[in-house]
């Protein structure tokens, strides 16, 4: 019988929930790294139980961790992210150049092939890259020199690369997002990289359709559809049928087209499922009720998803590496809370329950479909 | 023969069941030596304590011994004579700050 791993991250450790198919009873392993920031864990597609997960702390910086037995053991890897050459600078706060520095690691990409190379997207936003399991790293320094770069501006949580999608059909093919920068596609492994944000429209900055300078804080697409993207913006809910060169509003009857995260059913390419919450000021719910929305036709119709979630007093944000899909049948989602909770529906979205209610805050949710 | 004493998360970090730990450090030991000695014998701390590249102390970390605190001096400023010979340890500390 088939099982799920779920990979959650959070402020104060790691923590592993496992259960079979039936997504019913589940174990619970944890805290892994207690105390330390875990942004991202993920596993590689080619060896499951190779999982990668980036580890911080205000103290002691950024540390790199790599499990070869399913998260049971782990062990520290390389952690010397050292931008190519002479980085330059972007834009600060206050609009003056500043010097691009390495904060942290947001997001783990394993390859779908190797589960030797892993790409890390980065604060000061670029990317990265190993090739050894972890052991090293070297920046693709094109992203970060693109001509537009001196002009990035970091957004309210840092000037953060947090995406990063290998397009299924193309090998040398490479989403990004940059908060707040805007989306990138590469055509050819990296070597030089397009914004791809026709169609955005953001009125917090001068240009409203400028060419990068948007907070975009989620892609996702379904492997069987490539070239369609989906993207949960600043504000905006928008999709490409082109992978990217140009975009389209699709946030409908959204009560609030404000959120983070955004995910695509594993067997419905046209199922997408987002988190609305208020404003970009007050960061939860609208009226205090947790409500995933749905959408079965590609945007701009969606319906709430509210059976099982608290529908009164509840003030969570969910953040934008926090949501998953398994690709069971049926599909099962999950996403993990700012107030400690990891919720899964095992029925495309239809009911949920709390996996776990009293975790840290979640940064980050994954999940693998195993044998 | 010096003695370290780390914090608690770079001791689980390393796996050192014990609150000190003692290395050998060649010459006449400066901060430099030391901590390039235990970055010798624990990989895994590189980077936890100074910067990689600029080999700067982390913010919020202090470097104590005899009840000086070391943090702001040269790296290449010899140690104490108590912590050269291994009577007193050399502190490295986490800031307390944070939540």
């Amino acid at each position: 019988m088939s099982r799920v791993r779920v990979l959650v991250g959070t402020r104060k450790g790691a923590f592993i929930l496992t259960a079979d198919g039936t997504r019913e009873q589940w174990d619970v392993s944890g805290p892994h790294f207690g105390g330390w920031q875990l942004y991202h864990l993920k596993a590689s597609p080619a060896d499951p139980d190779r999982l990668y997960a980036s580890q911080s702390l205000g103290w002691f910086g950024q540390l790199i961790q790599r499990s070869d037995d399913g998260g049971q053991t782990w062990e520290p890897v390389g952690n010397q992210f050292s931008y190519d050459g002479t980085p330059g600078t972007h834009q600060w706060y206050d609009g003056t150049p500043h010097p691009w520095e390495f904060e942290r690691v947001w997001h783990l990409e394993p390859s779908p092939t190797d589960p030797d190379t892993v790409h890390a997207g980065v604060e000061d936003a670029a990317l990265f890259r190993t090739t050894d399991g972890g052991q090293s790293w070297q920046e693709l320094p094109a992203l970060r020199e693109h001509g537009s770069a001196s002009g990035w501006q970091p957004g309210a949580g840092g000037m953060c690369l947090h995406t990063i999608i290998h397009a299924p059909d193309d090998p040398k093919r490479l989403y990004t997002a940059i908060s707040a920068a805007g989306a990138f596609r590469t055509d050819d492994g990296g070597q030089s990289w397009q914004p791809i944000n026709h169609g955005l429209h953001s009125d917090g900055i001068p240009d409203p359709d400028a060419e990068v300078g948007h907070c975009v804080h989620r892609i996702a697409l379904h492997r069987e559809r490539p070239n369609v993207l989906f993207m949960q913006k600043h504000w905006d809910v928008m999709r490409s049928d082109d992978a990217g060169d140009s975009w389209y509003e699709i946030s409908g009857d959204l009560p609030t087209d404000f959120g983070f995260p955004i995910d695509v059913h594993a067997h419905e390419p046209d199922t997408v499922y987002v988190v609305p919450i208020k404003s970009d000021e007050q960061h939860y719910p609208p009226e205090g009720r947790l409500r995933v929305y749905r959408s079965r036709t590609g945007g701009n119709e969606w319906e709430p998803l509210t059976k099982g979630l608290p529908q009164s007093n509840c003030y969570v944000n969910v953040l934008r590496d926090a949501m998953a899909v398994d690709s069971l049948d049926d599909c099962g989602i999950y996403f993990g809370t700012t107030g400690g909770q990891v919720y899964v529906s095992p029925d495309a979205g239809d009911s949920w329950q709390p996996i776990v209610r009293d975790l840290p805050a979640v940064l980050s949710v994954e999940v693998q479909t195993l044998p | 023969m010096i003695r370290v004493a780390l914090p608690a998360h770079l001791r689980s970090l390393a796996k050192i069941a014990d609150r000190e730990i003692t290395l050998e450090v060649d010459g006449r030991p400066t901060q430099r030596a030391v901590l390039d000695a235990l970055e010798a014998r624990y990989p895994m701390l590189r980077g936890t304590i100074r910067d990689q590249d600029t080999q700067l102390r982390r913010a919020f970390i202090r470097f104590f011994a005899c009840e000086l605190d070391l943090s702001h001096e040269s790296p290449d400023a010899p140690l104490p004579d108590e912590v050269a010979a291994g009577r007193e340890p050399y502190l490295i500390v986490g800031a307390m700050a944070g939540g």
